[in-house]
């Protein structure tokens, strides 16, 4: 018991040993950046780096356009995923098996297979350098899995109960958001974390499409800060801390859904 | 109007929106790269590109670069899935204990899967730094070794995206394995109990076989998302550093689209990428006769 123990709190520190190690550069003072120390916290801390990312860097023009990136991806994504995954769960229809089929196999094609036509695309609509253009590339990756949240998410939800709405005189319409999306619900807020962390933490094809420093996402931000020849470890380590935590709590949030989901189908009784 | 003319037409408002956007910005371009890898597109052909047939596969499939990248890619798949199925699935047979604390350790064990991908990348790029990265200073000061020039050879660069992806990757089979565990019957191991099975019995014929079919699509996943990690590859290695020997395919690609502007090779090797994805998780699924209803 005490050798788990043990192993278990070794383990686990060596995994959050990149983490601490984060923590730590993003105190250190600016003429100790290049320290070889491996202190966790600096003799001389300071949250010098912090100040320098909101007050000399453009960090909050970063934040501000993850944000509003992200938030119309999440609002495109469950919109249209909601509705979709409705009518894969519900109706029946020619392609539909053949629909559900090319969903997962869109999740096997490699970054290159959509991102250079998308690209291209964007080059001739004029979309390249432009929030749109981003936008509609963000919600064509994560739409194909969300619509497949939604559908399995729909399945578990028996459909006596639009029955039911439908006696008592409801059209279809309103038996679905009325009384099927509150109960989804769950399934809703899953599409919309996953939405939005397919936006908050991509970073090669935000890369790619945004070229004017005033269009930058968090990822393009934070990749300036680390370079082969003069890293800036302490902006990028403060950086890192600050945008992981959103990401972090999400996550911690959406991950016991999103293994009820992936585990669901297979697991019988 | 009819009753089915009725529904047939909610299937479309329903459906609608979301097969426009995405008959736009997947099926579109899709059929798009098709057509790019069969024609002559680069930044010299870019508004004039002319359609060449095979030329452009003969072309992926003439280089000898592929076949070693391609290699290359399977080793880094098998590999890290590897690492993080024994990982993972240790840990939650640890976790799946009544140990006091385990909902803390569990949750401290997911964040490497919790930052995002391009953090891990940076971080782990900064701490394979030669002079002033962790890893180097670890093993100078605790260990007495001699630092090694981790992002500087290709061997060292290989192996240091390794470890990230492996530190990356356990959490999610660790979490996979866990829901699978908690759905295993206690009474099977009461009964094994009093049989006098041995641990690693018990383990073998009853814990192993019974998250077979939680793990066999996890591990599906792992593969097809090992295999396309462009992330961990390309910021780890800027790029491919050292010289560009440090590549699977999908980076490779990446670099000949991107940074190479040749357009229709890197539709065509996308495709063949793709192909081969396609038939490695067909046959890695049938093999291990998945009984997933897809449906």
């Amino acid at each position: 018991m005490i050798l788990t123990y043990a192993f278990l709190i070794t383990f686990t520190l060596a995994t959050l040993y990149p983490i601490i190690q984060v923590f730590s550069i993003s105190l250190r003072p600016a003429n100790k950046l290049l320290s070889t120390s491996l202190e966790i916290i600096p003799k001389d801390w300071t949250l010098e780096a912090y100040q320098k990312l909101f007050i000399e860097k453009p960090f909050l023009r970063w934040l501000a356009n993850s944000t509003f990136i992200s938030f119309v991806v999440t609002l495109t994504g469950v919109t249209l995923a909601s509705t979709a995954g409705y009518a894969f769960s519900r109706f029946d229809f020619r392609g539909k098996k053949t629909g559900l089929a090319s969903i997962l196999v869109t999740q096997m094609f490699p970054a290159t297979m959509l991102l250079l036509p998308l690209y291209i695309m964007l080059v001739k609509l004029g979309l390249l350098n432009s929030y749109l253009g981003v936008i509609i590339v963000y919600t064509a990756t994560a739409l194909p899995f969300c619509i497949w949240q939604m559908k399995g998410y729909y399945d578990t939800i028996p459909t006596t109960l639009e029955e039911a709405a439908r006696i008592d005189g409801s059209t279809q319409i309103q038996a679905f958001y009325k009384i099927i999306l509150p109960l989804a619900a769950p399934g809703l807020v899953i599409t919309a974390l996953f939405s939005f962390m397919t936006a908050w933490a991509e970073y090669v094809v935000a890369a790619q499409v945004l070229q004017e420093s005033q269009l930058y996402t968090l990822p393009i931000g934070l990749k300036q800060f680390e370079s082969s020849m003069s890293t800036e470890w302490a902006l990028y380590a403060a950086a890192s801390l600050i945008v992981s935590i959103p990401a972090v709590a999400l996550f911690l949030f959406l991950s016991r859904w999103l293994v009820t989901g992936l585990t669901l189908g297979s697991v019988k009784g | 109007m009819k009753a089915t003319t009725r529904k047939a037409l909610w299937i479309f408002i329903f459906i609608a929106p979301a097969a426009l956007v995405l008959i736009a910005v997947v099926v579109y371009p899709f059929v798009y790269n098709l057509l790019m890898s069969f024609s002559d597109m680069s930044l010299r052909h870019f508004r004039t590109w002319h359609l060449i047939g095979f030329q452009q596969y003969a072309k992926v499939f003439g280089e000898r670069d592929f076949y070693l990248i391609f290699l290359k890619t399977i080793f880094w798949t098998v590999i890290n899935v590897f690492f993080h199925v024994l990982i993972g699935v240790a840990l939650a047979l640890i976790l799946n204990q009544q140990l006091k604390g385990r909902s803390v350790f569990r949750t401290l064990l997911i964040l490497p899967w919790a930052i995002p991908q391009y953090i891990v990348a940076l971080t782990w790029r900064g701490m394979f730094n030669y002079e002033y990265g962790a890893i180097n200073l670890i093993l100078m000061k605790y260990l007495g070794l001699n630092p090694i020039g981790w992002l500087q050879s290709p061997t060292g660069a290989f192996a240091a995206v390794i470890i990230t992806n492996i530190w990356l990757g356990f959490p999610f089979m660790m979490v996979i394995a866990l829901g699978g565990l908690q759905s295993i019957p206690a009474e099977l191991y009461e009964a094994a109990d009093i049989d006098g099975a041995s641990w690693w019995q018990k383990t073998r014929k009853i814990t192993l076989p019974l998250i077979r079919p939680v793990m066999i699509p996890a591990i599906t996943l792992g593969i097809v998302w090992t295999f396309n990690n462009l992330n961990i590859i390309w910021l780890v290695t800027n790029g491919g550093e050292p010289a560009d020997q440090t590549h699977i395919l999908v980076s490779y690609v990446y670099r000949a689209a991107f940074n190479l502007y040749r357009f229709g090779y890197a539709a065509a090797l996308s495709v063949v990428i793709f192909g081969i994805l396609l038939i490695l998780s067909l046959s890695f699924m049938k093999r291990t006769r998945a009984t997933v209803s897809v449906y």
